[in-house]
Protein backbone atom coordinates (compact mmCIF):
# COMPACT_ATOMS: atom_id res chain seq x y z
CA UNK A 1 0.00 0.00 0.00
CA UNK A 2 1.23 3.45 -0.79
CA UNK A 3 0.42 7.12 -0.86
CA UNK A 4 0.02 8.79 -4.25
CA UNK A 5 0.45 12.27 -5.70
CA UNK A 6 -2.20 13.41 -8.16
CA UNK A 7 -2.62 16.22 -10.67
CA UNK A 8 -3.42 19.05 -8.27
CA UNK A 9 0.24 18.92 -7.12
CA UNK A 10 1.98 22.24 -7.88
CA UNK A 11 5.52 20.83 -7.88
CA UNK A 12 6.55 22.82 -4.85
CA UNK A 13 9.24 20.33 -3.78
CA UNK A 14 8.24 20.29 -0.12
CA UNK A 15 7.55 16.56 0.07
CA UNK A 16 10.63 15.29 -1.76
CA UNK A 17 13.32 15.93 0.88
CA UNK A 18 11.19 14.77 3.84
CA UNK A 19 10.35 11.28 2.56
CA UNK A 20 12.32 8.73 4.61
CA UNK A 21 12.07 6.14 1.84
CA UNK A 22 13.29 8.25 -1.08
CA UNK A 23 10.06 7.34 -2.78
CA UNK A 24 9.27 10.75 -4.24
CA UNK A 25 10.61 11.96 -7.58
CA UNK A 26 10.58 15.33 -9.30
CA UNK A 27 8.52 14.56 -12.39
CA UNK A 28 6.21 16.43 -14.79
CA UNK A 29 3.36 17.23 -15.05
CA UNK A 30 3.65 16.60 -11.33
CA UNK A 31 5.76 14.87 -8.69
CA UNK A 32 5.23 11.14 -8.27
CA UNK A 33 5.48 8.59 -5.47
CA UNK A 34 7.00 5.25 -6.37
CA UNK A 35 4.43 2.83 -4.94
CA UNK A 36 7.09 0.15 -4.55
CA UNK A 37 9.24 2.35 -2.38
CA UNK A 38 6.59 4.09 -0.25
CA UNK A 39 6.41 2.58 3.22
CA UNK A 40 3.66 4.93 4.42
CA UNK A 41 6.46 6.11 6.71
CA UNK A 42 5.75 3.05 8.83
CA UNK A 43 8.54 2.53 11.35
CA UNK A 44 9.98 5.99 10.72
CA UNK A 45 7.29 8.46 11.68
CA UNK A 46 3.83 8.47 13.16
CA UNK A 47 2.49 10.59 10.29
CA UNK A 48 3.10 10.19 6.57
CA UNK A 49 5.68 12.94 5.95
CA UNK A 50 4.63 13.91 2.44
CA UNK A 51 1.01 14.40 3.46
CA UNK A 52 2.10 16.35 6.55
CA UNK A 53 4.06 18.99 4.69
CA UNK A 54 2.17 19.21 1.38
CA UNK A 55 0.48 22.64 1.17
CA UNK A 56 -2.01 21.69 -1.52
CA UNK A 57 -5.36 20.23 -0.60
CA UNK A 58 -6.16 17.09 -2.55
CA UNK A 59 -2.68 16.65 -4.00
CA UNK A 60 -1.91 13.50 -2.01
CA UNK A 61 -4.14 10.43 -1.69
CA UNK A 62 -3.83 7.93 1.11
CA UNK A 63 -3.60 4.19 0.39
CA UNK A 64 -7.41 4.04 0.21
CA UNK A 65 -7.54 6.70 -2.45
CA UNK A 66 -8.91 9.26 0.00
CA UNK A 67 -7.53 12.80 -0.02
CA UNK A 68 -5.08 13.06 2.84
CA UNK A 69 -5.81 16.81 3.03
CA UNK A 70 -9.41 17.47 1.95
CA UNK A 71 -10.64 20.90 0.74
CA UNK A 72 -10.52 23.55 3.46
CA UNK A 73 -8.29 21.50 5.75
CA UNK A 74 -5.05 23.37 5.00
CA UNK A 75 -5.93 26.83 3.76
CA UNK A 76 -8.87 27.29 6.09
CA UNK A 77 -10.89 28.56 3.15
CA UNK A 78 -14.38 27.00 3.42
CA UNK A 79 -15.02 25.09 0.18
CA UNK A 80 -18.27 27.06 -0.37
CA UNK A 81 -16.37 30.34 -0.20
CA UNK A 82 -13.79 29.03 -2.64
CA UNK A 83 -16.55 28.03 -5.07
CA UNK A 84 -18.16 31.46 -4.70
CA UNK A 85 -14.87 33.25 -5.33
CA UNK A 86 -14.24 31.14 -8.41
CA UNK A 87 -17.71 31.95 -9.74
CA UNK A 88 -17.17 35.68 -9.11
CA UNK A 89 -13.93 35.60 -11.03
CA UNK A 90 -15.48 33.74 -13.94
CA UNK A 91 -18.29 36.28 -14.13
CA UNK A 92 -15.82 39.17 -14.44
CA UNK B 1 40.82 43.65 -1.27
CA UNK B 2 40.25 47.09 -2.68
CA UNK B 3 36.61 47.24 -1.64
CA UNK B 4 37.48 47.10 2.02
CA UNK B 5 39.76 50.08 1.56
CA UNK B 6 37.00 52.06 -0.09
CA UNK B 7 34.67 51.29 2.73
CA UNK B 8 37.15 52.57 5.27
CA UNK B 9 37.82 55.72 3.31
CA UNK B 10 34.21 56.64 2.76
CA UNK B 11 33.15 55.93 6.29
CA UNK B 12 34.75 58.74 8.27
CA UNK B 13 34.09 61.28 5.48
CA UNK B 14 30.37 60.71 5.80
CA UNK B 15 30.51 61.12 9.53
CA UNK B 16 31.80 64.67 9.50
CA UNK B 17 29.08 67.19 10.23
CA UNK B 18 25.84 67.50 8.35
CA UNK B 19 26.81 65.56 5.30
CA UNK B 20 23.78 63.38 4.85
CA UNK B 21 20.51 64.19 3.21
CA UNK B 22 18.93 63.02 6.43
CA UNK B 23 20.04 66.12 8.27
CA UNK B 24 17.06 67.25 10.29
CA UNK B 25 14.96 64.41 8.96
CA UNK B 26 14.88 60.67 8.74
CA UNK B 27 15.94 60.38 5.15
CA UNK B 28 19.34 58.80 5.67
CA UNK B 29 18.68 56.01 8.10
CA UNK B 30 22.29 55.01 8.13
CA UNK B 31 23.25 58.03 10.17
CA UNK B 32 21.53 56.49 13.19
CA UNK B 33 23.56 53.34 13.09
CA UNK B 34 26.80 52.50 14.81
CA UNK B 35 29.78 52.89 12.52
CA UNK B 36 30.44 49.14 12.30
CA UNK B 37 26.95 48.45 10.98
CA UNK B 38 26.91 51.52 8.78
CA UNK B 39 30.01 50.31 7.02
CA UNK B 40 28.46 46.96 6.39
CA UNK B 41 25.36 48.40 4.80
CA UNK B 42 26.56 51.50 3.02
CA UNK B 43 26.72 49.86 -0.39
CA UNK B 44 23.96 47.37 0.18
CA UNK B 45 21.05 48.23 -2.12
CA UNK B 46 18.39 46.71 0.09
CA UNK B 47 19.47 48.45 3.26
CA UNK B 48 20.91 51.76 2.27
CA UNK B 49 18.47 54.23 0.85
CA UNK B 50 21.12 56.12 -1.12
CA UNK B 51 22.98 53.04 -2.21
CA UNK B 52 20.03 51.47 -3.90
CA UNK B 53 20.34 54.04 -6.65
CA UNK B 54 23.88 52.88 -7.41
CA UNK B 55 24.19 49.26 -6.40
CA UNK B 56 22.14 46.27 -7.34
CA UNK B 57 21.21 42.96 -5.89
CA UNK B 58 19.98 39.79 -7.42
CA UNK B 59 18.12 36.81 -6.11
CA UNK B 60 18.29 33.26 -7.32
CA UNK B 61 15.58 30.68 -6.82
CA UNK B 62 17.32 27.54 -5.57
CA UNK B 63 15.26 26.70 -2.50
CA UNK B 64 11.71 25.77 -3.49
CA UNK B 65 10.37 23.87 -0.48
CA UNK B 66 8.64 25.58 2.44
CA UNK B 67 7.85 24.36 5.92
CA UNK B 68 4.99 26.67 6.89
CA UNK B 69 1.91 28.19 5.32
CA UNK B 70 1.18 31.91 5.31
CA UNK B 71 -2.35 33.07 4.62
CA UNK B 72 -1.09 35.51 1.97
CA UNK B 73 0.80 32.88 0.03
CA UNK B 74 -0.22 30.58 -2.77
CA UNK B 75 2.50 28.02 -3.09
CA UNK B 76 2.04 27.69 -6.78
CA UNK B 77 4.15 30.84 -6.81
CA UNK B 78 7.22 32.28 -5.12
CA UNK B 79 7.46 33.03 -1.43
CA UNK B 80 5.17 36.00 -0.93
CA UNK B 81 7.27 37.16 2.00
CA UNK B 82 10.04 38.23 -0.33
CA UNK B 83 8.52 38.73 -3.74
CA UNK B 84 5.38 39.92 -5.40
CA UNK B 85 2.54 37.47 -5.16
CA UNK B 86 1.79 35.50 -8.27
CA UNK B 87 5.35 35.34 -9.56
CA UNK B 88 7.02 32.11 -10.60
CA UNK B 89 10.79 32.07 -10.78
CA UNK B 90 13.01 29.85 -12.83
CA UNK B 91 14.12 27.16 -10.40
CA UNK B 92 17.88 26.60 -10.53
CA UNK B 93 20.22 23.96 -9.18
CA UNK B 94 23.03 25.32 -7.02
CA UNK B 95 25.48 24.87 -9.92
CA UNK B 96 23.24 26.76 -12.31
CA UNK B 97 22.67 29.49 -9.76
CA UNK B 98 26.39 29.99 -9.28
CA UNK B 99 26.90 30.24 -13.03
CA UNK B 100 24.11 32.76 -13.37
CA UNK B 101 25.32 34.89 -10.49
CA UNK B 102 28.82 35.08 -11.90
CA UNK B 103 27.52 35.94 -15.36
CA UNK B 104 25.42 38.76 -13.95
CA UNK B 105 28.21 40.03 -11.72
CA UNK B 106 30.60 40.13 -14.66
CA UNK B 107 28.12 42.11 -16.77
CA UNK B 108 26.57 44.35 -14.13
CA UNK B 109 29.36 45.72 -11.96
CA UNK B 110 26.74 47.33 -9.70
CA UNK B 111 25.70 43.88 -8.51
CA UNK B 112 27.05 43.64 -4.98
CA UNK B 113 24.56 41.40 -3.21
CA UNK B 114 23.20 37.96 -3.86
CA UNK B 115 20.14 36.83 -1.96
CA UNK B 116 18.37 33.54 -1.65
CA UNK B 117 14.80 34.22 -0.78
CA UNK B 118 12.64 31.59 -2.28
CA UNK B 119 10.32 30.47 -3.75
CA UNK B 120 10.01 28.59 -0.50
CA UNK B 121 12.18 28.96 2.56
CA UNK B 122 15.96 28.86 2.02
CA UNK B 123 16.51 27.27 5.40
CA UNK B 124 13.96 24.56 4.74
CA UNK B 125 16.29 23.62 1.86
CA UNK B 126 19.61 23.90 3.65
CA UNK B 127 21.66 21.72 1.29
CA UNK B 128 20.70 23.66 -1.82
CA UNK B 129 21.08 27.04 -0.16
CA UNK B 130 24.40 26.33 1.48
CA UNK B 131 25.88 24.62 -1.57
CA UNK B 132 25.20 27.82 -3.52
CA UNK B 133 26.78 29.98 -0.83
CA UNK B 134 29.78 27.67 -0.48
CA UNK B 135 30.63 27.87 -4.16
CA UNK B 136 30.12 31.61 -4.37
CA UNK B 137 32.26 32.39 -1.35
CA UNK B 138 35.03 30.55 -3.11
CA UNK B 139 34.58 31.69 -6.70
CA UNK B 140 33.23 35.22 -6.30
CA UNK B 141 34.47 36.55 -2.99
CA UNK B 142 33.46 40.12 -3.84
CA UNK B 143 29.76 39.32 -3.69
CA UNK B 144 27.90 39.69 -0.41
CA UNK B 145 25.50 36.95 0.52
CA UNK B 146 22.18 37.28 2.22
CA UNK B 147 19.27 35.05 2.99
CA UNK B 148 15.61 35.56 3.86
CA UNK B 149 13.66 33.18 5.99
CA UNK B 150 10.37 32.63 7.76
CA UNK B 151 12.50 31.77 10.79
CA UNK B 152 11.19 28.31 11.63
CA UNK B 153 14.48 26.49 10.99
CA UNK B 154 16.68 29.43 11.81
CA UNK B 155 17.99 28.39 15.27
CA UNK B 156 18.99 25.00 13.86
CA UNK B 157 20.82 26.62 10.94
CA UNK B 158 22.56 29.54 12.61
CA UNK B 159 25.89 27.76 13.05
CA UNK B 160 25.92 26.56 9.47
CA UNK B 161 25.05 30.09 8.34
CA UNK B 162 27.98 31.52 10.30
CA UNK B 163 30.35 29.11 8.60
CA UNK B 164 29.51 30.63 5.25
CA UNK B 165 30.17 34.05 6.59
CA UNK B 166 26.78 35.41 5.63
CA UNK B 167 26.37 38.76 7.24
CA UNK B 168 22.80 39.72 6.29
CA UNK B 169 19.70 37.78 7.25
CA UNK B 170 16.09 38.84 6.76
CA UNK B 171 13.44 37.28 8.96
CA UNK B 172 9.77 37.79 8.21
CA UNK B 173 8.11 38.37 11.56
CA UNK B 174 4.44 39.28 11.40
CA UNK B 175 3.59 38.92 15.08
CA UNK B 176 4.85 37.99 18.51
CA UNK B 177 1.45 36.88 19.81
CA UNK B 178 0.27 33.32 18.98
CA UNK B 179 -3.40 34.45 18.98
CA UNK B 180 -2.60 36.78 16.11
CA UNK B 181 -0.20 34.26 14.62
CA UNK B 182 -2.98 31.72 14.27
CA UNK B 183 -4.80 34.21 12.02
CA UNK B 184 -1.77 34.51 9.75
CA UNK B 185 -0.21 31.02 9.77
CA UNK B 186 -2.70 28.14 9.52
CA UNK B 187 -0.03 25.47 10.06
CA UNK B 188 3.64 24.67 10.28
CA UNK B 189 5.62 21.47 9.67
CA UNK B 190 7.62 20.83 12.81
CA UNK B 191 9.32 17.75 14.23
CA UNK B 192 7.83 15.61 11.47
CA UNK B 193 4.26 16.67 12.11
CA UNK B 194 1.85 19.23 10.78
CA UNK B 195 0.91 21.50 13.65
CA UNK B 196 -2.08 23.76 13.20
CA UNK B 197 -3.48 26.89 14.80
CA UNK B 198 -2.15 28.67 17.87
CA UNK B 199 0.17 25.86 18.83
CA UNK B 200 1.96 25.99 15.50
CA UNK B 201 2.06 29.79 15.52
CA UNK B 202 3.63 29.77 18.98
CA UNK B 203 6.42 27.45 17.89
CA UNK B 204 7.08 29.59 14.83
CA UNK B 205 7.17 32.80 16.88
CA UNK B 206 9.51 31.25 19.46
CA UNK B 207 11.87 30.04 16.74
CA UNK B 208 11.86 33.41 14.98
CA UNK B 209 12.71 35.26 18.19
CA UNK B 210 15.33 32.73 19.18
CA UNK B 211 16.90 32.90 15.72
CA UNK B 212 16.95 36.69 15.85
CA UNK B 213 18.74 36.65 19.20
CA UNK B 214 21.25 34.02 18.09
CA UNK B 215 22.14 35.98 14.96
CA UNK B 216 22.61 39.32 16.66
CA UNK B 217 24.69 37.65 19.39
CA UNK B 218 26.97 36.45 16.63
CA UNK B 219 27.23 39.90 15.09
CA UNK B 220 25.18 39.13 12.00
CA UNK B 221 23.00 41.92 10.64
CA UNK B 222 19.32 41.13 10.88
CA UNK B 223 16.54 42.90 9.04
CA UNK B 224 12.96 42.16 9.98
CA UNK B 225 10.17 42.23 7.41
CA UNK B 226 6.53 42.42 8.43
CA UNK B 227 3.44 42.22 6.29
CA UNK B 228 0.81 44.72 7.38
CA UNK B 229 -2.60 43.05 7.47
CA UNK B 230 -5.34 45.54 8.43
CA UNK B 231 -7.48 44.28 11.29
CA UNK B 232 -5.13 41.38 11.97
CA UNK B 233 -1.68 42.68 12.94
CA UNK B 234 -1.70 46.37 12.03
CA UNK B 235 -1.83 47.64 15.59
CA UNK B 236 0.33 44.81 16.85
CA UNK B 237 3.23 45.67 14.56
CA UNK B 238 4.27 48.62 16.70
CA UNK B 239 4.99 46.15 19.48
CA UNK B 240 6.77 43.85 17.05
CA UNK B 241 8.92 46.77 15.99
CA UNK B 242 9.83 47.55 19.58
CA UNK B 243 10.69 43.96 20.44
CA UNK B 244 12.79 43.17 17.40
CA UNK B 245 14.73 46.38 17.85
CA UNK B 246 15.36 45.49 21.47
CA UNK B 247 16.77 42.20 20.30
CA UNK B 248 19.15 43.90 17.91
CA UNK B 249 17.46 43.94 14.49
CA UNK B 250 18.84 46.94 12.64
CA UNK B 251 15.97 47.55 10.24
CA UNK B 252 12.27 46.90 10.34
CA UNK B 253 10.51 46.95 7.00
CA UNK B 254 6.71 47.04 6.97
CA UNK B 255 5.27 45.87 3.66
CA UNK B 256 1.65 46.07 2.59
CA UNK B 257 -0.43 42.92 2.27
CA UNK B 258 -1.26 42.33 -1.36
CA UNK B 259 -4.35 40.15 -1.59
CA UNK B 260 -6.39 39.43 -4.70
CA UNK B 261 -8.91 36.64 -5.13
CA UNK B 262 -7.01 35.74 -8.32
CA UNK B 263 -3.99 34.72 -6.28
CA UNK B 264 -6.05 32.01 -4.62
CA UNK B 265 -4.66 32.83 -1.19
CA UNK B 266 -6.70 32.65 2.02
CA UNK B 267 -6.70 36.42 2.38
CA UNK B 268 -7.40 36.93 -1.30
CA UNK B 269 -10.35 34.59 -1.41
CA UNK B 270 -11.75 35.67 1.96
CA UNK B 271 -11.73 39.31 0.87
CA UNK B 272 -9.14 40.55 3.37
CA UNK B 273 -8.06 43.98 2.19
CA UNK B 274 -4.55 45.37 2.07
CA UNK B 275 -3.63 48.70 3.70
CA UNK B 276 -4.10 52.00 1.88
CA UNK B 277 -1.03 54.12 1.11
CA UNK B 278 -1.95 56.36 4.04
CA UNK B 279 -2.39 53.51 6.51
CA UNK B 280 0.93 52.02 5.51
CA UNK B 281 2.69 55.34 5.76
CA UNK B 282 1.13 56.08 9.14
CA UNK B 283 2.28 52.74 10.53
CA UNK B 284 5.75 53.18 9.05
CA UNK B 285 5.90 56.60 10.68
CA UNK B 286 4.85 55.21 14.06
CA UNK B 287 7.40 52.44 13.87
CA UNK B 288 10.07 54.87 12.69
CA UNK B 289 9.92 56.53 16.09
CA UNK B 290 10.95 53.19 17.44
CA UNK B 291 13.55 52.12 14.98
CA UNK B 292 15.12 52.53 11.59
CA UNK B 293 12.55 51.74 9.00
CA UNK B 294 13.27 50.81 5.46
CA UNK B 295 11.01 52.68 3.14
CA UNK B 296 12.47 51.83 -0.21
CA UNK B 297 11.66 48.13 -0.21
CA UNK B 298 9.94 47.16 -3.41
CA UNK B 299 9.00 43.61 -2.55
CA UNK B 300 11.21 42.51 -5.34
CA UNK B 301 10.83 39.31 -7.25
CA UNK B 302 12.65 36.31 -5.90
CA UNK B 303 14.82 36.10 -9.01
CA UNK B 304 15.04 39.78 -9.72
CA UNK B 305 18.22 40.97 -11.37
CA UNK B 306 19.51 44.49 -11.62
CA UNK B 307 18.88 47.71 -9.83
CA UNK B 308 16.03 47.59 -7.39
CA UNK B 309 12.82 48.01 -9.29
CA UNK B 310 14.48 47.40 -12.63
CA UNK B 311 14.44 43.80 -13.64
CA UNK B 312 16.98 42.66 -16.20
CA UNK B 313 16.29 38.99 -15.61
CA UNK B 314 15.45 38.37 -19.28
CA UNK B 315 19.07 39.02 -20.25
CA UNK B 316 20.26 36.26 -17.98
CA UNK B 317 18.00 33.30 -18.48
CA UNK B 318 19.74 29.97 -18.00
CA UNK B 319 20.02 29.18 -21.71
CA UNK B 320 21.76 32.51 -22.32
CA UNK B 321 24.00 32.12 -19.29
CA UNK B 322 25.14 28.65 -20.34
CA UNK B 323 26.67 30.20 -23.47
CA UNK B 324 28.47 33.08 -21.80
CA UNK B 325 32.19 32.92 -21.22
CA UNK B 326 33.14 34.67 -18.06
CA UNK B 327 36.62 35.78 -17.03
CA UNK B 328 35.81 36.45 -13.42
CA UNK B 329 39.27 37.64 -12.46
CA UNK B 330 39.05 40.46 -15.00
CA UNK B 331 35.44 41.12 -14.11
CA UNK B 332 36.34 41.47 -10.48
CA UNK B 333 38.78 44.27 -11.27
CA UNK B 334 36.21 46.12 -13.33
CA UNK B 335 33.68 45.66 -10.57
CA UNK B 336 36.01 47.10 -7.98
CA UNK B 337 36.63 50.15 -10.19
CA UNK B 338 32.95 50.76 -10.81
CA UNK B 339 32.10 50.33 -7.18
CA UNK B 340 34.81 52.74 -6.07
CA UNK B 341 33.50 55.37 -8.50
CA UNK B 342 29.92 54.82 -7.39
CA UNK B 343 30.81 55.15 -3.74
CA UNK B 344 32.56 58.41 -4.54
CA UNK B 345 29.46 59.72 -6.38
CA UNK B 346 27.30 58.61 -3.51
CA UNK B 347 29.47 60.44 -1.05
CA UNK B 348 29.47 63.56 -3.22
CA UNK B 349 25.67 63.44 -3.48
CA UNK B 350 25.40 63.04 0.26
CA UNK B 351 27.56 66.12 0.73
CA UNK B 352 25.75 68.18 -1.90
CA UNK B 353 22.22 67.43 -0.89
CA UNK B 354 23.06 68.84 2.51
CA UNK B 355 23.44 72.21 0.84
CA UNK B 356 20.10 72.27 -0.90
CA UNK B 357 18.41 72.08 2.47
CA UNK B 358 20.12 75.19 3.68
CA UNK B 359 18.64 77.03 0.72
CA UNK B 360 15.30 75.41 1.29
CA UNK B 361 15.02 76.28 4.94
CA UNK B 362 15.82 79.89 4.21
CA UNK B 363 12.76 80.04 1.98
CA UNK B 364 10.78 78.50 4.78
CA UNK B 365 11.81 81.23 7.16
CA UNK B 366 10.97 84.02 4.76
CA UNK B 367 7.36 82.86 4.71
CA UNK B 368 4.88 81.63 7.23
CA UNK B 369 4.52 77.97 8.06
CA UNK B 370 4.49 76.01 4.85
CA UNK B 371 2.88 72.62 4.77
CA UNK B 372 4.67 69.52 3.51
CA UNK B 373 3.95 68.24 0.00
CA UNK B 374 4.16 64.74 -1.45
CA UNK B 375 5.78 64.35 -4.86
CA UNK B 376 6.23 61.33 -7.08
CA UNK B 377 9.40 60.70 -9.06
CA UNK B 378 10.02 58.50 -12.10
CA UNK B 379 13.52 57.04 -12.13
CA UNK B 380 15.36 53.96 -13.29
CA UNK B 381 18.10 54.41 -10.71
CA UNK B 382 21.27 56.39 -10.25
CA UNK B 383 19.55 58.83 -7.92
CA UNK B 384 18.42 61.07 -10.77
CA UNK B 385 15.14 61.80 -12.53
CA UNK B 386 15.57 59.88 -15.74
CA UNK B 387 12.40 58.03 -16.65
CA UNK B 388 9.56 58.84 -19.03
CA UNK B 389 6.25 59.06 -17.21
CA UNK B 390 4.72 56.47 -19.50
CA UNK B 391 7.52 53.98 -18.90
CA UNK B 392 7.41 54.14 -15.12
CA UNK B 393 6.29 50.93 -13.51
CA UNK B 394 6.65 52.47 -10.13
CA UNK B 395 7.13 55.86 -8.57
CA UNK B 396 9.27 56.96 -5.66
CA UNK B 397 7.36 59.21 -3.32
CA UNK B 398 9.11 62.01 -1.47
CA UNK B 399 7.83 64.41 1.09
CA UNK B 400 9.17 67.94 0.84
CA UNK B 401 8.81 70.33 3.73
CA UNK B 402 10.45 73.54 4.81
CA UNK B 403 13.17 71.60 6.57
CA UNK B 404 13.94 68.62 4.41
CA UNK B 405 13.13 66.23 1.62
CA UNK B 406 12.58 62.71 2.77
CA UNK B 407 11.90 59.49 0.99
CA UNK B 408 8.50 58.07 1.90
CA UNK B 409 8.10 54.95 -0.15
CA UNK B 410 7.22 53.34 -3.45
CA UNK B 411 4.03 53.12 -5.37
CA UNK B 412 3.83 50.44 -7.96
CA UNK B 413 1.73 50.82 -11.05
CA UNK B 414 -0.46 47.80 -11.57
CA UNK B 415 1.76 45.37 -13.38
CA UNK B 416 -0.95 42.97 -14.34
CA UNK B 417 -1.91 45.29 -17.15
CA UNK B 418 0.79 46.10 -19.67
CA UNK B 419 -1.35 48.68 -21.42
CA UNK B 420 -1.94 49.27 -25.13
CA UNK B 421 -1.68 46.04 -27.05
CA UNK B 422 -2.31 43.58 -24.28
CA UNK B 423 -5.38 45.02 -22.64
CA UNK B 424 -6.64 47.13 -25.54
CA UNK B 425 -7.55 49.96 -23.23
CA UNK B 426 -4.57 52.21 -22.72
CA UNK B 427 -6.65 54.88 -21.06
CA UNK B 428 -7.47 52.73 -18.08
CA UNK B 429 -3.77 52.13 -17.51
CA UNK B 430 -3.28 55.85 -17.29
CA UNK B 431 -6.18 56.13 -14.87
CA UNK B 432 -4.70 53.40 -12.75
CA UNK B 433 -1.35 55.15 -12.77
CA UNK B 434 -2.98 58.38 -11.70
CA UNK B 435 -4.84 56.61 -8.93
CA UNK B 436 -1.49 55.21 -7.79
CA UNK B 437 -0.32 58.78 -7.31
CA UNK B 438 -3.18 59.59 -4.96
CA UNK B 439 -2.07 62.23 -2.45
CA UNK B 440 0.88 63.47 -4.49
CA UNK B 441 0.78 67.05 -5.75
CA UNK B 442 3.47 66.82 -8.39
CA UNK B 443 5.11 64.15 -10.47
CA UNK B 444 8.69 64.59 -11.67
CA UNK B 445 9.82 62.68 -14.72
CA UNK B 446 12.20 63.08 -17.67
CA UNK B 447 9.37 63.45 -20.20
CA UNK B 448 5.65 63.12 -20.35
CA UNK B 449 3.05 62.84 -23.12
CA UNK B 450 0.29 65.36 -23.78
CA UNK B 451 -2.62 63.19 -22.72
CA UNK B 452 -1.21 62.11 -19.36
CA UNK B 453 -0.22 65.72 -18.78
CA UNK B 454 -3.82 66.86 -19.12
CA UNK B 455 -5.25 64.09 -17.03
CA UNK B 456 -2.70 64.60 -14.27
CA UNK B 457 -3.55 68.28 -14.13
CA UNK B 458 -7.24 67.44 -13.95
CA UNK B 459 -6.48 65.15 -11.04
CA UNK B 460 -4.66 67.98 -9.30
CA UNK B 461 -1.17 66.55 -9.78
CA UNK B 462 1.30 68.91 -11.42
CA UNK B 463 3.36 67.15 -14.09
CA UNK B 464 6.96 68.34 -14.24
CA UNK B 465 9.57 67.41 -16.84
CA UNK B 466 11.91 70.31 -16.17
CA UNK B 467 14.34 68.48 -13.93
CA UNK B 468 15.39 65.61 -16.16
CA UNK B 469 18.74 64.07 -15.18
CA UNK B 470 18.93 66.12 -11.98
CA UNK B 471 19.50 64.49 -8.60
CA UNK B 472 16.12 63.58 -7.14
CA UNK B 473 16.28 65.32 -3.82
CA UNK B 474 17.56 68.56 -5.29
CA UNK B 475 14.84 68.56 -7.91
CA UNK B 476 12.14 67.87 -5.34
CA UNK B 477 13.53 70.67 -3.19
CA UNK B 478 13.52 73.02 -6.20
CA UNK B 479 9.92 72.19 -7.12
CA UNK B 480 8.90 72.66 -3.52
CA UNK B 481 10.64 76.01 -3.45
CA UNK B 482 8.63 77.05 -6.53
CA UNK B 483 5.42 75.91 -4.88
CA UNK B 484 6.27 77.89 -1.78
CA UNK B 485 7.05 81.08 -3.67
CA UNK B 486 3.88 80.80 -5.75
CA UNK B 487 1.89 80.49 -2.53
CA UNK B 488 0.66 76.98 -3.28
CA UNK B 489 1.72 75.63 0.07
CA UNK B 490 -0.37 78.19 1.92
CA UNK B 491 -3.49 76.58 0.56
CA UNK B 492 -4.88 73.38 1.91
CA UNK B 493 -4.05 70.38 -0.24
CA UNK B 494 -6.59 69.74 -2.95
CA UNK B 495 -8.51 66.54 -2.81
CA UNK B 496 -6.50 64.25 -4.99
CA UNK B 497 -9.17 61.61 -5.16
CA UNK B 498 -10.86 63.43 -8.01
CA UNK B 499 -12.69 61.12 -10.34
CA UNK B 500 -10.73 60.84 -13.52
CA UNK B 501 -12.84 61.10 -16.65
CA UNK B 502 -13.16 57.72 -18.28
S1 LIG C 1 4.06 8.23 2.91
FE1 LIG C 1 6.14 8.43 3.68
S2 LIG C 1 7.26 6.90 2.57
FE2 LIG C 1 5.40 7.19 1.44
S3 LIG C 1 5.91 8.73 -0.08
FE3 LIG C 1 5.04 9.80 1.68
S4 LIG C 1 6.83 10.39 2.84
FE4 LIG C 1 7.51 8.79 1.44
S1 LIG D 1 4.32 18.81 -1.41
FE1 LIG D 1 2.39 18.44 -2.45
S2 LIG D 1 2.25 20.04 -3.99
FE2 LIG D 1 4.36 20.01 -3.27
S3 LIG D 1 5.40 18.71 -4.74
FE3 LIG D 1 4.77 17.38 -3.06
S4 LIG D 1 2.75 16.64 -3.66
FE4 LIG D 1 3.23 18.32 -4.99
S1 LIG E 1 7.23 31.45 4.08
FE1 LIG E 1 7.09 32.20 1.97
S2 LIG E 1 6.78 30.35 0.69
FE2 LIG E 1 6.40 29.77 2.83
S3 LIG E 1 4.18 30.00 3.00
FE3 LIG E 1 5.07 31.90 3.74
S4 LIG E 1 5.09 33.24 1.97
FE4 LIG E 1 4.78 31.14 1.21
Amino acid sequence: MAYAIVESCVNCWACEPVCPSNAIADARPHFVIDANKCTECDGDYADPQCASICPIEGAILDPFGVQANPPGSLTGIPPERMAEAMAEMQAR
Amino acid sequence: MELTVIGQDAGPAAEGGCSSSGCGGTSDQLSHLPESIRQKVQDHPCYSEDAHHHFARMHVAVAPACNIQCHYCNRKYDCANESRPGVVSELLTPDQAVKKVMAVAANIPQMTVLGIAGPGDPLANPERTFETFRQLTEKAPDIKLCVSTNGLSLPQQVDELCKHNIDHVTITINCVDPEIGAKIYPWIFWNNRRIKGKKGAKILIDQQQKGLEMLTERGILVKVNSVMIPGVNDEHLEEVSRIVKQKGAFLHNVMPLIAEAEHGTFYGVMGQRGPTHDELQALQDKCAGDMNMMRHCRQCRADAVGMLGEDRGDEFTMDKVENMHIDYEAAMEERAEYQAAALATLEAQRQNSGESFVALSSIGKARRETRPVLMAVATTGGGVINQHFGHAKEFLVYEASATDVRFIGHRKVDLYCEGGDTCGDGESVLQKTIRTLDGCEAVLCSKIGYEPWEQLEQAGIAPNGEHAMEPIEEAVAAVYAEMVSSGLTDQAPHSATVQISA
